[in-house]
């Protein structure tokens, strides 16, 4: 009963943060998503990967968002009609879940798999080094990238203001 | 079938891949398709955690879905960072108007 509780918030703040129409309401909801997967993580028994997950989404994700829209101001929340016609994007969606269901909840059963080490940082810095390789490769990546953008932008104002 | 935790970790994994899938497709606001985005991602973190709990390798399961949560952050961050710039640059954040690429 709990977890099915769980279950129906987490989609009703991710079904409210994709169809709000003000970004920083929209930013919030996606914040309760972000919790509320972190709180299904640790159902599941991932408690390390939930904490980073509720630290990170929920909150330093939620802080950029709010930083960006500050920055980049609301647009006026008017009513466009979508790219793809609604309609069409609702049974494109539907057939995915429909699609992803028939694949993947009759083979829902718990298998024997190999014998892990109990600890979770083990597994990470033992086995999967090369996943924190990259992890560290796309940090540094992403903040070079951000610092491009961004500094680019304050030298275009630059060359405007001369 | 009963509603075990697998199962409704499964409806969860779907539904959140079902609405960042439409949320992608029906927004015309750049900082909303990252929110849709992110959306999507949580379901496929999920669906990882979930896996490793069924294989009997959680620990492995974890790792993986920590290594999309370090690559979902850095996408959000350089594609905000972006729709920051494209709001300065050319006054909209509408895709539709974008689309023409004429300030």
């Amino acid at each position: 009963m709990y977890d099915l509780l769980i279950v129906a918030a987490i989609l009703a703040c991710a079904f409210q943060a994709v169809r709000g129409t003000r970004l920083l309401i929209a930013a919030l909801w996606l914040a309760g998503a972000s919790a509320l997967t972190a709180l299904m993580m640790y159902r599941l028994g991932a408690p390390e990967v939930a904490v980073i997950e509720l630290s990170v989404g929920a909150g330093l994700v939620t802080v950029l968002f709010v930083f960006a829209i500050n920055i980049a101001g609301e647009e006026p929340p008017v009513t466009l009609r979508s790219l793809v016609p609604a309609p069409l994007a609702w049974i494109a969606a539907l057939g995915a879940v429909a699609l992803g269901a028939w694949m993947a909840i009759p083979n829902l059963r718990a298998e024997a798999g190999l014998v892990q080490p109990d600890r979770f940082a083990t597994v990470l810095w033992e086995q999967r080094r090369l996943d924190v390789l990259l992890q560290i490769v796309l940090i540094i990546g992403g903040v070079l990238a951000v610092l491009g953008l961004l500094s680019e932008g304050r030298s275009h104002a630059r060359k405007e203001n001369h | 079938m009963s509603l075990s935790l697998p199962l409704l970790s499964a409806v969860a994994v779907l539904g959140l891949l079902g609405i960042g899938l439409l949320g992608l497709l029906v927004t015309r606001n750049l900082i909303k398709v990252v929110v849709g985005m992110q959306v999507l991602v949580k379901g496929a973190m999920l669906a990882l955690v979930l896996a490793g709990k069924l294989s009997g390798q959680i620990q492995t399961g974890q790792t993986l879905a920590l290594t999309v949560i370090v690559a979902d952050t850095i996408v959000s961050v350089v594609a905000l960072a972006f729709a920051v710039q494209v709001r300065r640059q050319f006054g909209t954040l509408d895709l539709q108007a974008l689309s023409t690429l004429r300030r």
